[in-house]
């Protein structure tokens, strides 16, 4: 266990203040930046075990992972080894670990037809509440994901039921992992069903170091969290994993941007770390009073004009 | 196809530019790095990835010149001085300054150096070859310091850092087997001028920083002069090419001579197969690195 001696141990941030919840729907969220080790899916089970505890010990409503945070991010031929099945023991043992906490996890999901696929489990209750399936899978420059894995075809906004525990109503949350993001629609799918908090589990690997260009693709993701919690008037909780695989460094960073988008906490750095950080709903009603563009958000001309726009390719 | 003009002697085919301006094209400010940023990534690489395999030292093979010093700094943060085992492998024609210099950087990095004179077993080898040229003297002495390095590894149970840096591997400018061989490289995505910057950064010794390159393996040789290129200009020509995606056309209208172009783009196409594995021929269902693709980091 060479990784563990060298790393720091994984710490809160900030202190955390006790929760009002009835009232605000106040929920903690902890933010787990890890470093999987590649292909080991067990090592990597038992530390999501034990940071869920860690996380709801310290007083966590909801435990984000990176995207594949149980498996490693650059899998090639190991996709079909490192596979989970929603009836596995794997996920039955996170599932029996999450009954007074939620959480979301990163796997290779396998279908009944042996389709593999990118997803984002939200763990919560005891069971999975919520599947979402990698829709865009990068195939360019140092990405080969679909390659090995299949794509998902939908974006669904779900129940976080974190919120009910403290007796209020059930936070709207909707999961995009990476890639998703580089796509808006994935968003606006998401917001025109009422999500309240995008959940975004990253592996993002740092590339670009030349001046003018040294934070690359950490400031795509600046703009990218901050403008789409702006527009869309929700939280947005960005969780990217860290450390080097087969050479390549991912760059950390994970953050909460509030519904104003503005970040919360200064984005985490490059080392492992749990990372705590309080969000409620008073925000997104002064958020959406303050600008209220998702009242005036005119679905019916993008009907319309995506109605529109069918018929003409359907006529060329 | 047309052949291509060869470099000539110590004469550069250089960039046309207008008297009293550099053209945009060799700007070189463009290969500006963030060496903190830079330097950050690098011990993490090296760190992690010597220590995910089960070790925790790093033999680099160190020459005296600003790739092996740079990248013997590197290591020596990354994993601490006493885990450094830098090996000096001089050759009897090697310059001397070469071996001071060499030992010089390890003085500043508190490092402890290895010597290993490498002109008995060179000089028994080619006593049976008295007629071989230069070029497999070199590449011989290239391979004889790789297999001391993998000894050296074994012994120490450290891995083998390699050295080589973007341009010569783009270029081809190496002993395949002999200096590009290693277990890992944190230089390689730099181009040389960039590993200038990182060794200012890691404030390796001026001299080190401002001789000129040299593979030194005979009296008086110069990167620069084998290759007929310079650096600053190749680099720059080399990052519009590879990184920016430009054609032919583009270079030469960004102002870089034609002649220089197309040596460039020949060197990097004729040395691809430096850059590869071996080829295996294809037979079964399931081949090594064609259709069997796993990360070198399994299970770590």
């Amino acid at each position: 266990m060479v990784l563990e001696r060298r790393r720091p141990r994984l710490t809160d941030t900030e202190p955390l203040r006790q929760p009002d919840p009835a009232s605000t729907g106040a929920v903690v969220v902890a933010m787990a930046q890890i470093a999987p080790r590649l292909g080991d899916v067990a090592t990597n089970l038992a530390r999501h075990l034990g940071i869920i505890a860690e996380a709801q010990a310290n007083g966590a409503g909801l435990v984000v992972f990176p995207e594949l945070s149980l498996t490693g991010y650059f899998l090639k031929d190991l996709v079909p080894d490192v596979a989970l099945r929603l009836q596995g023991d794997e996920i039955r043992a996170l599932c029996e670990a999450c009954t007074s906490v939620d959480a979301c996890v990163g796997c290779v999901l396998e279908s009944d037809d042996s389709r593999f696929y990118n997803a984002a489990l939200y763990i919560s209750g005891g069971g999975v509440r919520h599947i979402h399936r990698k829709v865009y899978l990068p195939t360019y420059g140092l990405f080969d994901e679909q390659r090995y894995l299949a794509t998902g075809d939908r974006f669904r906004a779900f129940d976080m039921p974190l919120g009910m525990r403290a007796g209020g109503r059930p936070w709207r949350g909707g999961t995009v992992i990476c890639e998703d993001i580089w796509h808006p629609s994935s968003l606006s799918l998401l917001a025109r069903q009422r999500v309240d908090a995008f959940l975004c589990p990253s592996a993002s690997p740092r590339r670009g170091v030349l001046r003018g260009e040294a934070l690359g693709t950490a400031h795509s993701y600046d703009v990218m969290t901050r403008t789409y919690a702006q527009l869309f008037t929700a939280f947005f909780v960005y969780c990217n994993r860290v450390g080097y695989e087969d050479g390549i460094n991912f760059w950390g960073g994970s953050r909460v941007v509030g519904p104003d988008g503005v970040p919360l906490a200064d984005a985490a750095g490059a080392d492992e770390t749990l990372i705590y950080q309080r969000i409620e709903r008073p925000a997104l009603r002064r958020a959406r009073i303050e600008t209220p563009l998702l009242r005036d958000e005119r679905h019916d001309v993008t009907d319309a004009e995506t109605d529109r726009i069918r018929r003409d390719r359907r006529a060329d | 196809m047309s052949p291509t003009p060869k470099p000539t002697g110590s004469a550069e085919i250089g960039a046309r530019t207008e008297p009293g301006r550099v053209a945009p094209a060799l700007d070189s400010t463009l290969l500006d790095i963030d060496t903190a940023l830079v330097v950050e990534i690098l011990e993490g690489f090296i760190r992690e990835e010597v220590h995910k395999v089960g070790f925790d030292r790093a033999v680099v093979g160190l020459s005296g010149g600003v790739d092996s010093s740079a990248v013997t700094a590197l290591a020596c943060r990354a994993l601490g001085a006493d885990h450094v085992v830098p090996v000096i492998m001089p050759f009897r024609t090697s310059s001397p300054s070469s071996e001071a210099d060499a030992r010089l950087v390890c003085d500043v990095l508190g490092a402890v150096p290895e010597i290993v004179d490498i002109s008995p077993q060179v000089d028994d080898y080619f006593s049976a070859f008295p007629d071989a040229d230069r070029t497999r003297r070199g590449n011989k002495m290239a391979r004889e310091r790789m297999s001391i390095l993998y000894d050296r590894s074994m012994e120490h149970r450290a891995l083998v850092v390699g050295t080589s840096n973007k341009t010569e591997l783009l270029l081809g400018y190496g002993t395949l087997y002999g200096d590009m061989a290693s277990a890992l490289n944190p230089i390689g995505d730099l181009y040389k001028t960039q590993v200038f910057a990182l060794a200012r950064r890691l404030d390796l010794p001026e001299r080190v920083i401002s001789k000129p390159p040299s593979a030194d393996l005979w009296e008086g040789q110069s990167d620069e002069d084998e290759l007929g290129l310079r650096y600053a200009t190749v680099d720059v020509l080399l990052y519009h090419l590879v990184d920016e995606r430009r054609g032919r056309d583009e270079l030469v209208a960004l102002g870089f001579a034609p002649e220089m172009v197309d040596d460039v783009v020949r060197r990097v196409r004729t040395s691809q197969y430096k850059r590869r594995p071996p080829l295996i021929a294809k037979l079964s269902k399931r081949t090594i690195d064609r259709d069997f693709r796993y990360p070198r980091d399994w299970g770590r």
